[in-house]
């Protein structure tokens, strides 16, 4: 049993410990917004937050995160309107989807550590995070306009 | 006809053959074609009740007056069901606030399922404006009844029929009038269909539908399918892709696995999956730890020791030998030409396996529930599929269903359904739900992944340095002779050809005397299973075409812009024909002529930078969609790297109908054709693909995405298709731009830098 806090709300999980924390969130617990890519933490599909840190959840295991705080892409804003999910609306970002709500988790960080981020500041962040469909500009758009609104305070 | 798609056979016996009923029910109106028996005799009443409610239902209208449109498409990151719920709405005269879509189940009523080809628009844009506007006359008709005007007087705009300052709402129409209505054949084919200057909501940007649930998490894939009372299953492959038989199965250690169910060798009467054992367990981690433990023993089949240099030998001896192949162009006095030339060039181009790599890897859900075989699971082509799981389940069609879910990436991995069969007989086999998730490396070592190809192309100059004849050979795995013999036409010597392995070799230039001869490689063909990767043989004969066209020009000192916009002459057979193709290669000569001007084509640029360019016409002969490219690279001499710093690129699809879903189209396949270019690529090895992830196959990261550039032609021409097309210029564009920059020519793809610095090498100072 492993317990922790899911999206604000303790879970406890019957899972093994050395079972990775992607397949409890989906499986066990049963929220699939978080998705399965590589398995080997080289695409970010399954980017979800950790003790507010962007980590990719097919490679940490449920037993590491005993009493951390975790965050995926259903409780980064509870009506689902992050600034980073307006502008990737504002942008129509999305093209098959898959890979963005690890895309949106990863900007999420990235904007707590670079308010004003450069292009450059981007592109090393958001490296790791592999777009199939290459919806790379859209992508790199999309956050920028969403640290204008942060900056603006709007929502 | 030289060639045809499914698309074509769709086309002469499908929805826009038929009669359009409309039909009244207990919460709305149904609209859709009258099935093929019942339009016999287009204008009979239907009296029978079961029959209104029986034919193929394109859309329906409730009593708000809500539009939901049924899409039989696939959602793989194309927003289609925005762009056709769109060709229906225009002619409806609805506000798109109005309009949702629903993805539909496999069903026989919908007809030929599969999405693919870039054929989504193109193909139902004449029905789909039908069935809006058959809506509208009837609503206009009733309407007018229950506001007592004459219908003349009266017009549809937002969802309601105006007469001067009166007014009822389509919903009203729905609840109090009465709606039922056939119209024939011909009375649809005479509909009046918008001009383009009416249009108020095609070419217009509006919101996709799908994107806001592709932002939360709510967006629901195939590998999000769940059951009450699932087992988990992962495969362990055989060491073939074909012909692997199991000998024996020791699971001695996966039972120290907590959760490890059982492992089963599967029984396959398709031979669809040749020697797989199922590993079961009560959770994804456990079935792929059990998988890694249990020890399988196979006889393997003849290609186990089979490597991509064997296949490309076995290309190159195809093409050396004269004689097989299909003779797709084969033009009178090529012979001649080539040795009355003055001149003449030949090359030869290859390119290496490439792998899918969509970024869910295949599974599927499958379950029996009263009486019916439900597979769950994304794909592009329910129709190809389900007679394959009927074979492999021992049971009919009809009680197959396959529910449908969003794609995590198709890029043609889903028009070819293998993954759902392992799945069923899983289930079959327990008695259980079962869902089937691979692994990436198991998705990867199971990919119908893009054939290597050998091309060898020459041409006849004559004294003055015009061309005189074009030869093309072409060898690759066919992906549509594996998977669907059926649907291969013949060439004129008789013999049957996969259409989507040679299209682009059969070009809009006019080059004289031309042969085109594809060859299958059957040694790709036994050793796996070669697969359609977004725009299939256009991304390895426009390697060549363009590549060659580069070459050529330069043998005969003319500039490679010049050197094709001569031969882009609109003329002959290329002059192009209605209603797909009007204008034919003036229009290709026009997107390159305005690409050249828009990149700066006479600019001079540092040393080691250059500009290349290339220009196809997109996915196929009937269906072309003019596209051209220039790509601007900087090139390290003593690495061999190469940045690509823009790429320019401009387009004719005719008219565009969702213009910012098109322009995403393009920019996705604009950099789909760099990373094949540049950083994809595999190797066939030992009977298996050599890369099976990301630590070895690295397509391309925001890091290396360049400036684009994009335009498109405005046109009122007919939709062609974008999801493909802008993947076919860009290699070539880049190849020419490192000759240009550095003087050394690449003839293999993908390019990597110590094939540059060995052309580099050999080749003299620039």
């Amino acid at each position: 049993m492993v317990s922790f806090q899911l999206n604000g709300r303790p879970v406890n999980v019957s899972a093994q410990p050395d079972t990775p924390l992607l397949w409890v969130i989906r499986d066990e617990i049963g929220l699939t917004g978080t998705k399965f890519g590589c398995g080997i933490g080289l695409c970010g599909a399954c980017t979800v937050h950790v003790q507010g840190r962007a980590v990719r959840s097919c490679i940490v295991s449920v037993g590491s995160v005993s009493g951390a705080a975790v965050i995926t892409i259903e409780g980064l804003d509870p009506d689902g309107k992050h600034p980073l999910q307006t502008a990737w609306i504002d942008r129509q970002v999305p093209q098959c989807g898959y890979c963005q709500s690890g895309q949106i988790m990863q900007a999420a960080t990235l904007l707590q550590d670079f308010p004003d981020p450069t292009p450059d500041d981007i592109t090393a962040v958001m490296n790791g995070n592999l777009c199939r469909c290459m919806a790379y500009i859209r992508i790199r758009a999309a956050i920028l306009l969403a640290a204008d609104m942060l900056r603006r305070g709007e929502r | 006809m030289k060639r045809f798609g499914p698309e074509r056979s769709e086309r002469s016996a499908g929805p826009s053959r038929r009669g359009f009923l409309i039909a009244a029910s207990g919460v709305g109106i149904m609209l859709g074609f009258i099935p093929a028996r019942l339009a016999v005799g287009a204008e009979r009443p239907l009296s029978e009740p079961q029959a209104l409610f029986e034919p193929t239902i394109w859309y329906a209208i409730d009593r708000q007056g809500r539009v939901a449109v049924n899409i039989i498409r696939a959602e793989m990151g194309q927003h289609v069901g925005t762009a056709l719920a769109r060709i229906i709405a225009e002619e409806l005269e609805v506000d798109w606030d109005q309009v949702t879509i629903n993805h539909v189940d496999s069903d026989p009523k919908w007809g030929l399922m599969v999405t693919g080809g870039s054929w989504s628009v193109w193909q139902n844009f004449p029905a789909m404006s039908r069935a809006g506007a058959a809506g509208r006359l009837a609503l206009v008709a009733e309407g007018a009844k229950l506001l007592d005007v004459d219908p003349a007087t009266c017009i549809a705009r937002s969802g309601a029929v105006h007469a001067g300052t009166r007014a009822i709402t389509y919903g009203e129409i729905v609840t109090r009038g009465d709606l039922r209505r056939t119209f024939s054949v011909e009375q649809l084919q005479a509909m009046p269909i918008k001009p383009a200057a009416d249009r108020r909501l095609i070419g217009q940007d509006v919101a996709a539908l799908d994107i806001p649930s592709k932002t939360d998490g709510t967006a629901v894939y195939g590998i999000d399918a769940t059951v009450p009372g699932l087992v988990h299953a992962r495969p362990k492959l055989p060491p073939t892709r074909n012909d692997s038989k199991v000998v024996s199965i020791d699971d001695n250690a996966a039972r120290a696995v907590p959760g490890y169910i059982r492992s089963v060798a599967l029984e396959d009467p398709s031979g669809t999956v040749p020697g797989w054992v199922m590993v079961f367990a009560d959770s994804v981690t456990a079935a792929e730890r059990a998988t890694d433990l249990v020890k399988v023993v196979w006889t393997v089949g003849p290609s186990a020791k089979v490597s991509e240099k064997d296949i490309q030998d076995h290309a190159a001896r195809l093409i050396a030998d004269p004689k097989g192949g299909a003779l797709v162009v084969d033009d009178p006095g090529l012979d001649a030409a080539f040795q009355a030339a003055g001149s003449t060039l030949e090359r030869t181009y290859t390119t290496s396996s490439a792998m899918h790599f969509q970024m869910e890897p295949v599974n599927a859900l499958a379950f029996e529930k009263d009486g019916l075989f439900e597979i769950h699971t994304g794909n592009q082509w329910q129709s190809l599929i389900l007679p394959t799981l009927a074979k492999a389940l021992g049971r009919p069609e009809a009680t197959i269903i396959l529910r449908t879910y969003l794609l995590g990436g198709g890029f043609g991995r889903r028009l070819n359904g293998d993954y759902a069969v392992p799945a069923a007989l899983a289930a079959q086999t327990i008695g259980q739900p079962v869902k089937m998730v691979l692994t990436r490396a198991d998705d990867m070592r199971f990919d119908s992944f893009r054939s290597p190809s050998v091309q060898t192309l020459r041409m006849a100059f004559d004294g003055g340095g015009l061309v005189t004849a074009m030869d093309h050979h072409a060898a690759a795995g066919w992906p549509t002779e594996v998977m669907v013999p059926g649907f291969m036409p013949k060439a004129s010597n008789g013999v049957a050809y996969d259409p989507f392995a040679i299209s682009g070799a059969d070009h809009w230039y006019n080059v004289g005397a031309q042969r085109v001869r594809a060859l299958s490689n059957d040694l790709a063909n036994r050793s796996f299973r070669p697969g359609w990767l977004r725009s299939v043989g256009p991304g390895w004969t426009n390697w060549a075409v363009e590549s060659f066209m580069d070459e050529a020009a330069l043998a005969v000192g003319v500039d490679p812009l010049v050197f094709r916009l001569r031969m882009l002459d609109g003329t002959g057979r290329n002059a192009g024909s209605p209603p797909n193709a009007v204008g034919g290669a003036k229009r290709q000569a026009a997107v390159l002529a305005a690409v050249a001007q828009r990149a700066g084509w006479e600019t001079a640029l540092p040393a080691g930078s250059g500009l290349g360019i290339a220009t196809t016409f997109g996915q196929e002969r009937d269906m072309p969609t003019w596209v051209a490219c220039v790509a601007r690279v900087r090139v390290n001499r003593t690495t061999g790297d190469v940045v690509v710093e823009r790429l320019t690129l401009v387009a004719d699809a005719g008219t565009v109908v969702h213009p910012d879903g098109a322009l995403a189209q393009m920019e996705g396949a604009a950099l789909w054709g760099l990373s094949l270019a540049l950083h994809e690529g595999s190797e066939f090895s030992n009977g298996q693909i050599r890369d099976t992830n990301l630590n070895s196959y690295t397509p391309l990261r925001m890091g290396d995405v360049p400036d684009l550039d994009i335009a498109f032609i405005p046109s009122e021409e007919v939709p062609t298709g974008l999801g493909e097309p802008a993947t076919t210029v860009v290699g070539p564009a880049i190849g020419n731009a490192i000759f240009a920059a550095t003087g050394a020519r690449v003839r293999h793809l993908p390019i990597r830098p110590a094939a540059i610095l060995a052309a580099l090498a050999s080749a003299s100072p620039r």
